[in-house]
């Protein structure tokens, strides 16, 4: 299942997909995360898998904003740390 | 065996009684401050009408923006999920359910089995949802239930350029006092509101066929407009605001069957 957290607003589209295909529930995203955006959860196959936060997923631009300056954007901890790929950012 | 559906959605509470496949008692009650009283009244207007005795129930699942306050509830189950398994309830053939309620629309892609494929949720926008209906019929000065046939005498098209609901109200008050037919202003509002959703429905594929649910399905404007957007006719199910109660029944009746089953096993 692809899982498309937070939203679209008049500024853009605002969305982390996380794949719980490809999630092996690692843990490795969560701890990467400078703002602590990410949780593991239990979805409704009970499979354990990354998830965004729910206090995260209305202001998901401005909570992953540190990890995106203007310039020479470095790689995403988040994206980085998964190895299977399972993490992606719309913006 | 009887299950029980229970929506706590972000307006109204929705439970809905299930009987080997088939829905024999249901009930919305608008849940306002108080939504444990409305709970309550909710789960015994549902039984009344199915004539069905508590210790029957087999077992309960709570969905819905609210659905961790529901303490009779033996487990949950997401949103999303209970918008697929809801909509393959009423349809087999759908595989993209768009839900659109009060605060939150919903875009889901599932397979035959009622699995989630592909989810987005926008709960942050209000023009993305009934809300914004609601109050563009309100400074409009119709009636809710008048507005979607409203729209339908339209034949002309106004883009809204407000991005925001709160903005669109001044950009429907200039219409009005530019003279702009109510109707005309209508079909724009609607229009506005489904091309939000299906931008957000692309994103996870709109796969044939769609059906809409929520409460929003009630607005034969907002049905017009979207299936314009979409180039497709969406599947309406009967009482559209019930399906993610149903979809809830349906996993209750199926979890309560397999634990039982597993009981017996141990």
């Amino acid at each position: 299942m692809k899982a498309n957290y937070g939203y679209h607003d008049g500024s853009g589209d605002f969305f982390i997909t996380i794949d719980s295909n490809l999630c092996t529930g690692c843990v490795e995203c969560i701890s990467s995360c400078p703002a602590d955006v990410l949780e593991m959860i239990t979805d409704d196959y009970d499979d354990v898998v990354a998830a965004v936060k729910d206090e995260h997923r209305k202001k998901i631009k401005y909570s992953c904003a540190e990890c995106k300056p203007v310039d020479e954007q470095p790689p995403l901890p988040c994206v980085a740390a998964c190895e299977p790929g399972a993490i992606t950012h719309s913006w | 065996m009887v299950s029980i559906g229970v929506d706590m959605g972000a307006k109204n509470v929705k439970v809905v009684v299930l009987r080997e496949n088939e829905v024999i008692g249901k009930a919305l009650v608008t849940a306002g401050l108080d939504t444990e009283g409305a709970l309550k009244e909710a789960l015994q207007s549902a039984s009344r009408e199915a004539g069905i005795d508590y210790d029957e129930v087999g077992n309960i699942t709570a969905t819905g923006a609210g659905r961790k306050d529901v303490p009779m509830a033996r487990d949950e189950l997401t949103e999303v999920g209970a918008a697929a398994r809801g909509a393959l309830f009423h349809f087999s053939d759908a595989r993209t359910v768009i839900d659109v309620g009060a605060e939150e629309g919903r875009g889901v892609r599932f397979n035959a089995e009622g699995r989630v494929i592909d989810f987005v949720i926008n709960e942050k926008c209000a023009a993305g949802a009934g809300a914004f209906t609601e109050a563009m019929a309100r400074a409009l000065e119709v009636p809710l239930e008048e507005f979607g046939p409203l729209s339908l005498k339209s034949d002309r098209e106004i883009p809204m350029n407000a991005q925001c609901a709160v903005f669109a109200e001044s950009e429907v008050v200039s219409l009005v006092h530019a003279k702009t037919p109510k109707k005309d202003i209508a079909r724009a509002v609607h229009d506005a509101i489904a091309s939000r959703i299906t931008s957000m429905v692309r994103r996870v594929g709109v796969e044939e066929r769609v059906a809409l649910v929520g409460g929003l399905a009630y607005n034969v404007g907002f049905i017009d407009s979207l299936n314009r957007d979409l180039e497709t006719e969406v599947l309406i199910p009967p009482d559209p605001e019930y399906t993610a109660a149903i979809g809830a029944a349906v996993v209750a009746a199926e979890r309560g069957a397999k634990a039982s089953e597993g009981g017996e096993n141990s």
